[in-house]
């Protein structure tokens, strides 16, 4: 049998899967086979609202690279929140900058707080160096602002999201990191939530560790 | 947890001006009285009042359902929790012998929310029947009395005294009341055991109950349960919350962090 139609076996198991179990095995053999054919299907599993198949695929996804980007980025689910969250993930951890936009549009008008955070996340870790360099410094403003709107956020979970995405973005991005500790200063004289005020407090003693190795 | 969302957002509700929403609490038209108050409490509008009009409401006799249920005066005690109003206690406690089971509830929870310890006795009453109170009402989708809400206000509330009423419902048929129970004995007795067995109930099979599960351990702050909340198989929004639980149990002076805390931020970012 060829590679192509043992793939093409592989997503037809997936999409005749008719238990959970067979969906989550299914899924497994079809990320395990570290093909690009497979990506379309496992964009769709995001979607089947079957927390451990999401999973799955997810790390499938990511386990291909930088060939599963687009895909997810012209596949992003407008209708469904849970699969739109699980495409964010993937694309947070895949930290390809040519998701930038989209994740700032997640980070900041999308309704539902799992997208919201995991894109606030994920945009303090994008690789800044595959950009054009004449377009770094543009975009790492860009997500500092971002970030900042985020964190007015009144919902905690997205807030203390804003504050993993500052920390990445304060180590990734040099330019932002002393702007970032005064603003992680100003944020404990006014943040009220005490998980938040928190990871406020681990972030700075994170970045100080690492500036005192330096 | 009734209405409990972690994915809904604040903006899907209708605005109402703080004026309005007092206004309609005061007025005649009975669904915009019944909205007005749940606006109130969902916005944490405390003023006092606001508190004054909700405990009046506890006492209104217009709004009623077919089967004789008092709308308004659910909404009204579920809003007085949110609101932090200690003078809400007296006319919550009065609720909790109401003949509608859902504002007994809304009573009992809100009792907890609210933290006073002269909650405790009415609260026992509820119990007296022991695990009979946890009967089903024949043609009714609720028990004889709000169990749950009864046990976990005893616990928050510190109530040791009620340990031996509490006890028997432990090994109860339905999970959700024998979790309930861990979780109050947990609070009253500090036994690790209790944890341990809501910990165990994580790996249970009905995605509701692991939630009911998360949302206890949260509540009651059981920090081995750490590990064990990040794989559980639910929706990230449920495991961020119930350590959150954990957190706010391990968070001491204002600028040192415990390792307990960073153990659990770093779950917690994970889940993001």
């Amino acid at each position: 049998m060829t590679d192509s139609a043992r793939i093409q076996e592989l997503i037809q198991a997936v999409e005749q899967a008719n238990s959970d179990e067979r969906l989550l095995e299914s899924v497994q053999a079809l990320a395990a086979s570290h093909s690009e054919a497979a990506i379309p299907m496992l964009i769709a599993v995001l979607g089947y609202n079957n927390p451990g198949a999401a999973v799955t695929a997810v790390e499938g996804l990511i386990a291909l690279g930088a060939s599963a980007v687009m895909p997810l980025l012209e596949q992003l689910d407008e209708y469904n929140y849970g699969a739109r969250a699980y495409s964010i993930r993937a694309l947070a951890a895949l930290a390809d900058p040519r998701a930038l936009d989209t994740l700032v549009s997640a980070a900041t008008i999308d309704f539902a707080p799992s997208v919201r955070r995991a894109a606030a996340k994920g945009l303090g870790n994008l690789h800044w160096q595959q950009l054009p360099p004449e377009e770094i410094a543009q975009a790492q403003t860009k997500v500092l602002n971002t970030l900042i709107q985020v964190f007015q956020d009144s919902d905690w979970a997205i807030r203390y999201a804003a504050i993993v995405g500052l920390q990445a973005l304060a180590k990734s991005a040099t330019s932002t990191t002393e702007p970032i500790q005064n603003l992680f200063e100003q944020m404990l004289s006014s943040e009220a939530d005490p998980a938040v005020r928190s990871r406020i407090l681990m972030a700075q003693q994170r970045l100080q560790a690492e500036n005192a190795i330096v | 947890m009734a209405d409990f969302n972690p994915e809904a957002s604040n903006e899907a509700a209708p605005p109402l001006t703080v004026e309005e929403a007092i206004a309609n609490l005061h007025g005649t038209d009975l669904s915009l009285r019944y909205y007005a108050a749940w606006w109130l409490g969902k916005f944490r509008v405390s003023s006092s009042a606001v508190v004054d009009a909700l405990i009046e409401a506890l006492d209104d006799e217009a709004d009623r359902t077919e089967l004789g249920g008092y709308p308004l005066r659910r909404n009204a005690a579920r809003a007085l929790g949110k609101l932090g109003d200690q003078r809400a206690v007296p006319g919550l406690i009065r609720c909790l012998e109401c003949s509608d089971f859902y504002v007994r509830e809304a009573a009992a929870q809100s009792l907890e929310m609210l933290g006073d310890p002269a909650a405790v006795p009415a609260l026992m009453q509820l119990l007296n029947s022991g695990v009979a109170a946890a009967e089903r009402v024949p043609g009714r989708p609720h028990l004889q009395e709000p169990c749950e809400a009864v046990m976990e206000a005893l616990g928050t509330l510190h109530a040791t005294e009620a340990i031996p009423l509490i006890q028997p419902f432990l090994e109860h048929q339905t999970k959700r009341v024998q979790y309930a129970a861990m979780r109050a004995m947990y609070q009253l007795t500090g036994e690790d055991a209790y944890g341990r067995r809501l910990v165990e109930a994580l790996q249970g099979a009905d995605v509701v109950l692991r939630r009911v599960a998360l949302s206890d351990l949260g509540a009651i702050g059981y920090l081995p349960a750490a590990e064990a909340i990040a794989q559980a198989s639910t929706e990230n929004s449920f495991k961020l919350i119930a350590l959150r639980g954990l957190l706010e149990q391990q968070i001491g002076s204002d600028t040192e962090l415990s390792e307990g805390a960073i153990r659990v931020m770093n779950l917690m970012d994970a889940l993001l």
